[in-house]
């Protein structure tokens, strides 16, 4: 194929993948965003293929069988294992740009090294760096996700963890000006080493001290990370169509940490080098104060009373599995005329937009998935608010107390509502180690247990009491 | 342009071309995503990943051209992550579009 078509090949694909993003703006049409992203993606890679320099067909065929026996498994994980997925391919996409950037340099080293101009090198380190690091780092977040049992789930703090991780940076950093200014030197082909080195272990130390209520914001980071490898490299191969994807990558993944961000008040440099995870030990709120437990019977029939009830999810509910057993309680309610709305935060969960496929995964419609924004302003006309396994996002700490470490971060007012049922596991405070004063309020009645059987207990008497009449 | 030419052209490969590039697209993916749905976020995360697997065209380039076999071995496994990333991105997007519906059917799941 002649480099002119194959050039029109990448601006239509170019084209598709704006529209597929662009599709995405609403859940009507999002469904053509995977068509044209389909699309685009294979006129790129008919395109590429039909390159005349692409001579060997062999190994392709066999990487691209492997891509699909691995790819299409990776597909059907349950939805609350999306996180990890996720993560698992921002890892994939890292380390694709470290290879192909490892694999140019050699092979400029060894037959071409004219070809490593300061721009081309410059790309060819920052594709490396950005690689490696999101590959071990997002290998590393997905394994938290997942919970494998040799990863610790807590923040792992050391003394001087910033100091350590900068100057490693540093030195990296130092090798790859090193590398830029020198590149064919005798010395060259075995700093390039420890430059990936350095990047797969600041891929880890990035993200060890990271708790779980971060993770949102860190994958959209690691998205960002994983685009902008994309970029590098298409700078180093002189590639429009891998400048351009990458770009859109890494805008989506920087648009979505800001979202983040705000949503929890705080700052990159903050979620990246704060440690949010920490105990805070001078606080110990609950002292003195007593949980006031509700029984199954009683929480039925206030709810059946009840108008309007707004429901909230938080991480809870996707470790409980108990999206189902939400539907069916809604169903319950619904039948009855009773008005029920869920009531979405930012960083519910972890990752963005996590509750809304969980719960349209439970047939919920997605009408009834109420931003945090548009729902607060409700919030003192709902009679019950459910809180179903959030604990930091209803936490009426972020607007008052200063020394909270949520302090300021927006929350979804449940505390406004005339009455406030949280379910809850346990008597533990939350993934941010943060007492929730929400739980002694006057108007808070808890439930304890496992989230699933708490709300299927409810159904039950729910369905149980419509069945007598 | 002789070949002599194309040859020359190849070290000084177009920066401010690239880098213009890169800037408008940048500009076109914020104006784009700013606009996504938030109930749709996880979904737009899974289509970027399957989006920015377009490495696999870096990938088959460095697979399939007449490079040394180890440099091709890394091109090969380079592929295979991207092609992985393609194939379960653009799949469990759509998965998960498919779900996200107006309104109930009568009997349409969530009911034991």
């Amino acid at each position: 194929m002649s480099h002119g078509l194959v050039q029109l090949a990448y601006i239509i694909a170019t084209g598709l993948f704006v529209f597929a993003l662009h599709w995405m703006n609403a859940p009507a049409t999002a469904r053509n965003g995977v068509y044209a992203g389909v699309a685009g993606m294979a006129l790129a890679i008919a395109a590429t293929w039909a390159e005349p320099e692409v001579i060997h067909h062999g190994w392709i065929v066999l990487a691209l069988l492997a891509g699909v026996a691995v790819g299409v498994p990776l597909s059907m994980v349950p939805l609350t294992a999306v996180p990890q997925r996720t993560a698992l391919s921002h890892a994939f996409g890292g380390l694709a740009a470290g290879l192909v950037g490892t694999a140019k340099y050699y092979l400029w080293l060894g037959e071409g090294p004219e070809n490593l101009t300061a721009f081309r090198m410059i790309a060819i380190i920052v594709e490396i760096i950005l690689g490696f690091l999101t590959f071990t780092g997002s290998l590393l977040a997905a394994g938290k996700l997942q919970e494998v049992k040799w990863i610790p789930q807590r923040p792992v703090t050391y003394p001087l963890q910033n100091v350590t991780n900068l100057g490693l940076f540093g030195v990296a950093a130092v090798a790859g000006v090193a590398l830029v200014l020198h590149p064919t030197a005798a010395w060259a082909p075995s700093v390039f080493p420890v430059i990936i080195g350095m990047s797969l272990l600041f891929g880890v130390l990035l993200i060890i001290p990271i708790g779980g209520a971060d993770m949102p914001t860190v994958i959209a980071i690691l998205n960002a990370y994983a685009g902008l490898s994309a970029v590098a490299m298409g700078f180093v191969l002189d590639n429009k169509l891998l400048i351009t994807a990458g770009a859109l990558d890494g805008s989506s993944g920087l648009i979505l940490a800001v979202i983040m961000c705000k949503a929890m008040n705080r700052s990159f440099a903050n979620v990246l080098f704060g440690a949010f995870g920490q105990v805070q030990p001078a606080k110990a709120l609950g002292e003195g104060k007593e949980y006031k437990a509700e029984s199954i019977e009683g929480a039925a029939q206030v709810l059946e009373q009840a108008n309007l009830v707004v429901i909230v999810p938080g991480y809870g509910m996707a470790v409980a599995q108990a999206q189902h057993k939400v539907r069916e309680l809604y169903d319950q309610l619904k039948k009855r005329g009773i008005t029920v709305k869920f009531a979405i935060h930012p960083v519910a969960g972890r990752m963005p937009g996590h509750m809304n496929v969980l719960l349209a995964e439970a047939d919920i419609p997605y009408t009834d998935l109420v931003e945090m924004d548009e729902i607060n302003p409700d919030m003192p006309q709902v009679d019950v608010a459910l809180v179903v396994g959030a604990n930091d996002v209803v936490n009426p700490a972020a607007r008052t107390e200063k020394t909270s470490p949520i302090y300021g971060m927006p929350i979804i007012d449940a505390d406004r509502a005339r009455t406030v049922f949280a379910i809850k596991r346990s008597k533990n405070p939350g993934f941010a180690g943060i007492d929730n004063e929400l739980y002694f309020s006057d108007k808070t009645w808890m439930l304890f247990g496992d989230a699933k059987n708490v709300i299927g207990e409810l159904v039950k008497q729910l369905s149980g009491g419509s069945g007598m009449h | 342009m002789t070949p002599t030419e194309a040859a020359a052209a190849v070290p000084a490969a177009d920066i401010w071309g690239q880098l213009f590039v890169f800037v408008l697209a940048t500009f076109i993916g914020l104006g784009v995503i700013r606009r996504v749905s938030r109930l749709l976020h996880t979904p737009l995360m899974s289509i970027t990943n399957a989006i920015s697997a377009i490495a696999v065209v870096g990938s088959i380039i460095v697979t399939g051209a007449d490079y040394p076999p180890e440099i091709r071995l890394l091109g090969g496994i380079a592929l295979f992550a991207s092609m992985t990333n393609i194939v379960s991105g653009f799949l469990i997007t759509d998965r998960m579009l498919k779900m996200f519906k107006t309104d109930t059917k009568p009997g349409a799941g969530g009911r034991p």
